[in-house]
């Protein structure tokens, strides 16, 4: 009933071998097609349980499913361990150290949906995760067995690597970047099958849901987000790392639990280079959940919690989320590349004191334009980080715009950027 | 009063030209619509509503060089000569290099109706059938007609090949020097082409006994054996050397 | 009748926009803003030739998803 779940057993290192992994969850069900405690089919167990996607997108669940159920074809189904937000750990963690938990909820889905092929997709980047769920992988009699054919897909780094349509399109024609919809890869992905595609820790979720039953699962959390969450804290914090909360706790709380702020907290990142910042005054007293978050303009996403400390400089750090998110982009959609570059440019002139006065106004017009208007919710995603940072540090853009570089703009960054740029796709 | 065989022989020659100019304006545009080219005097649906109005009206001269061609009874044209290249007993060469360009000409306005159902991608390999076209469709003119050797046909054709020249050549120059590859490579093939027929021409249809080495049955060629620039043929005259040789009967 | 462009093939020809500005409009890099109205009846035809034109048949018509 009570935390850990996810990371239960984890508290030594390296991965849980099978073993390890039933003495701490007991085994899973041999039918998982009705959970032994109400009847129900998996899909409809789900929907009780209220599961959401922890890949960021928040959908529900059991409608997904339910969806590559209704599709023509026999379906494919693909656990999403790509964890191209630099700022989220999550997924690699727990693909990494509890893989069998994780292989449990794909192999129930894959019976519930009747399909013939699991797919795990995570970063090339990534050989210790490969590695641990290789060898998991050839521990199981269930995986891998003649009808259910399991294998690992190593996509390349990036941050768009781990977007659905992305992981269809690399599979499919070896082409790492997002595709327009529709259709949905739910109706056609992988080789233009129904192919259902979840997050590593919903399905993680699942192999819990399909041993505890939804009632567990709704024990923790609250009545419109039930269940736990694995959540990254990073930045100005002593104890940066994966931490699993039930939904509804307090910001402050998980604070403290990663050890504390290292300096008074000037804003609070929220879901990721793709979220919204909360100024710090607020943040902490904050409900983590999504309908608390949204109240102060910010999403949970995948899991993303960054402090960044008074004495980091927020307009250099916005400047340099943003310049990478632009070269993150696919590159495919003329809005995207443009408006991105835009931006990019305007927070540089900003930065530097060299902007016009309405530059601010310029960046929100400039997020109006991008949004929307590609394959894939990036330039969304991006749009939104940005006009947060105007809003939540008027007071620091506004000093830029007048003297420019301030002495904290030289100080350590705080949110990470991977140090190597990535080619464009396209 | 009928229309004989000599009215058939001017219709096919003359649709045959326009058709040529119209196919020429057709790529012009094709090629510059790439460049975007246009403005708010020519809004480019309305450049776009030529190259398609151009291209429609070239198969239909098409159309009318091919049946008055295959009707006339003067040189032994099939209607089979028309769609397969290659396999007439008139000019075969040259004839079938029409053929050719009626088959691509064809393939290219067919896909092009078609497109929305074909989707982009398909529609877009088949338009580029449109650039073989054009030059086959020239070399056929200048190959099999037997107006060759007329200063209108040499003009019209000459500027037809400068326009391509110059529609090539703005194209290459915008952008430049992105694609530096490509481009020179297009506007190489252009110049070599326009230079090909440079040297080709002298020797060939402009030279001696070009009737008789571009594959008109014997029967058809006059027996005299020196050829000179002669004023165009009228009432289904075959003009060789010099002397005119009624239809079927020597003079 | 609902206006969707596919933003991968828009390679901001700008055709759409010259033959339904009541509802295409350019950005400012030449990229199709779609008003978000309904298409009326009378602007039906031009919608299909606008989605006819366009170069690389990036505009796409649909049934209206609201209705």
């Amino acid at each position: 009933m009570n935390l850990p779940r996810l990371l239960a057993g984890l508290d030594r290192p390296g991965p849980l071998t099978l073993d390890a992994h039933v003495a701490v969850h007991g085994e899973m069900p041999a039918d998982v097609s009705r959970s032994w405690r109400t009847g129900r089919t998996l899909v409809e167990e789900i929907r009780e349980s209220g599961l959401k996607g922890r890949g960021g997108g928040g959908f529900p669940t059991a409608r997904k499913l339910a969806s590559v159920l209704a599709a023509r074809g026999r379906p494919v189904v693909v656990v999403n361990g790509c964890e191209g937000e630099p700022a989220s750990g999550k997924d690699r963690l727990l693909v990494e150290r509890a893989p069998h938990l994780v292989i449990d909820g794909a192999v129930a889905c894959a019976r519930e949906l009747e399909a013939d092929r699991i797919v795990f997709a995570i970063d090339s980047d990534a050989p210790a995760t490969r590695w641990a769920l290789q060898a998991a992988i050839g521990e199981r009699p269930d995986a891998g067995r003649r009808g259910l054919v399991t294998e690992i897909v190593e996509m390349p780094t990036g941050y768009l690597s781990g977007q659905e349509t992305a992981i269809a399109n690399f599979v499919n024609r070896g082409q790492a970047v997002p595709t327009v919809v529709p259709p949905m890869v739910f109706e056609r992905g992988i080789a233009r099958r129904p192919t259902f595609v979840g997050n590593a820790e919903t399905v993680g979720q699942i192999g819990l849901i399909v041993r505890h039953g939804a009632g567990w699962f709704r024990g923790l959390g609250t009545d419109g987000q039930p269940g736990s969450a694995l959540v990254t804290v990073g930045g100005g914090v002593f104890d940066p790392g994966v931490f699993e909360i039930e939904y509804g706790a307090v910001l402050g709380s998980l604070i403290d639990a990663a050890g504390g702020a290292i300096e008074p907290v000037r804003a609070v990142l929220f879901g990721g280079y793709g979220g919204a910042w909360v100024d710090g005054s607020q943040a902490l007293e904050l409900e983590i959940s999504d309908r608390s978050l949204r109240e102060v303009g910010a999403t949970l996403g995948p899991g993303v919690i960054v402090a960044l400390p008074q004495t980091a400089c927020p307009v250099a750090e916005t400047a340099r989320v943003a310049a990478w998110l632009e070269s993150q982009a696919a590159g495919q959609c003329g809005p995207c590349v443009s408006g991105l570059a835009s931006i990019v440019g305007t927070l540089g002139e900003l930065a530097d004191g060299r902007a016009a006065t309405d530059a601010g106004a310029r960046l929100v017009e400039l997020a109006g334009l991008v949004t929307g208007r590609g394959a894939c919710a990036h330039p969304d995603g991006a749009a939104r980080f940005v006009t947060s940072a105007v809003r939540v540090f008027a007071t620091e853009f506004a000093d830029h715009a007048a003297y420019g570089r301030c002495p904290a703009c030289s100080s350590t960054p705080i949110l990470p950027v991977p140090a190597r740029r990535l080619a464009r796709a396209a | 009063m009928t229309v004989g065989p000599s009215a058939y022989w001017y219709l096919t020659r003359s649709s045959g030209v326009v058709a040529l100019v119209l196919l020429t304006v057709s790529l012009a545009i094709g090629v510059l619509d790439v460049a975007r080219v246009g403005g708010r005097r020519w809004p480019r649906f309305v450049i776009d509503g030529v190259h398609r109005t151009a291209s429609l009206l070239a198969v239909v001269f098409l159309v009318v060089h091919i049946a008055t061609a295959v009707l006339d009874t003067f040189a032994p044209i099939s209607l089979l000569d028309v769609f397969v290249p290659f396999t007439g007993t008139y000019r075969p060469v040259w004839l079938g290099l029409g053929a050719l360009a009626s088959d691509l000409l064809i393939a290219v306005a067919l896909t092009s109706i078609a497109r929305g159902r074909l989707g982009h991608r398909a529609w877009r390999a088949t338009h580029w059938l449109a650039y073989a076209c054009w030059p086959v469709a020239v070399v056929h003119g200048l190959g099999t007609g037997s107006d060759v050797t007329q200063v209108w046909l040499e003009a019209i054709t000459a500027v037809c090949v400068l326009v391509v020249l110059a529609a090539v050549g703005a194209r290459v120059a915008v952008g430049w020097p992105d694609h530096r590859r490509v481009r020179v490579t297009a506007i190489g093939l252009v110049a070599a082409f326009a230079a090909g027929l440079g040297l080709w021409l002298p020797g060939g249809p402009l030279g001696a006994h070009w009737a008789r080495r571009s594959g008109t049955p014997a029967s058809l060629l006059a027996p005299s054996t020196t050829a000179t620039r002669s004023p165009a043929p009228v009432a289904g005259l075959t003009v060789e050397a010099g002397r005119t040789v009624e239809a079927g009967r020597a003079a | 009748m609902e206006i969707r462009v596919n933003p991968i093939s828009c390679k901001a020809h700008g055709l759409c926009a010259e033959m339904l500005p009541e509802r295409i409009s350019l950005d400012e890099w030449g990229y199709p803003i779609i008003d978000g109205r309904p298409v009326p009846r009378e602007l039906e035809s031009l919608a299909r030739r606008a989605a006819a034109v366009c170069p690389t048949l990036a505009l796409v018509l649909g049934a209206d998803r609201r209705a």
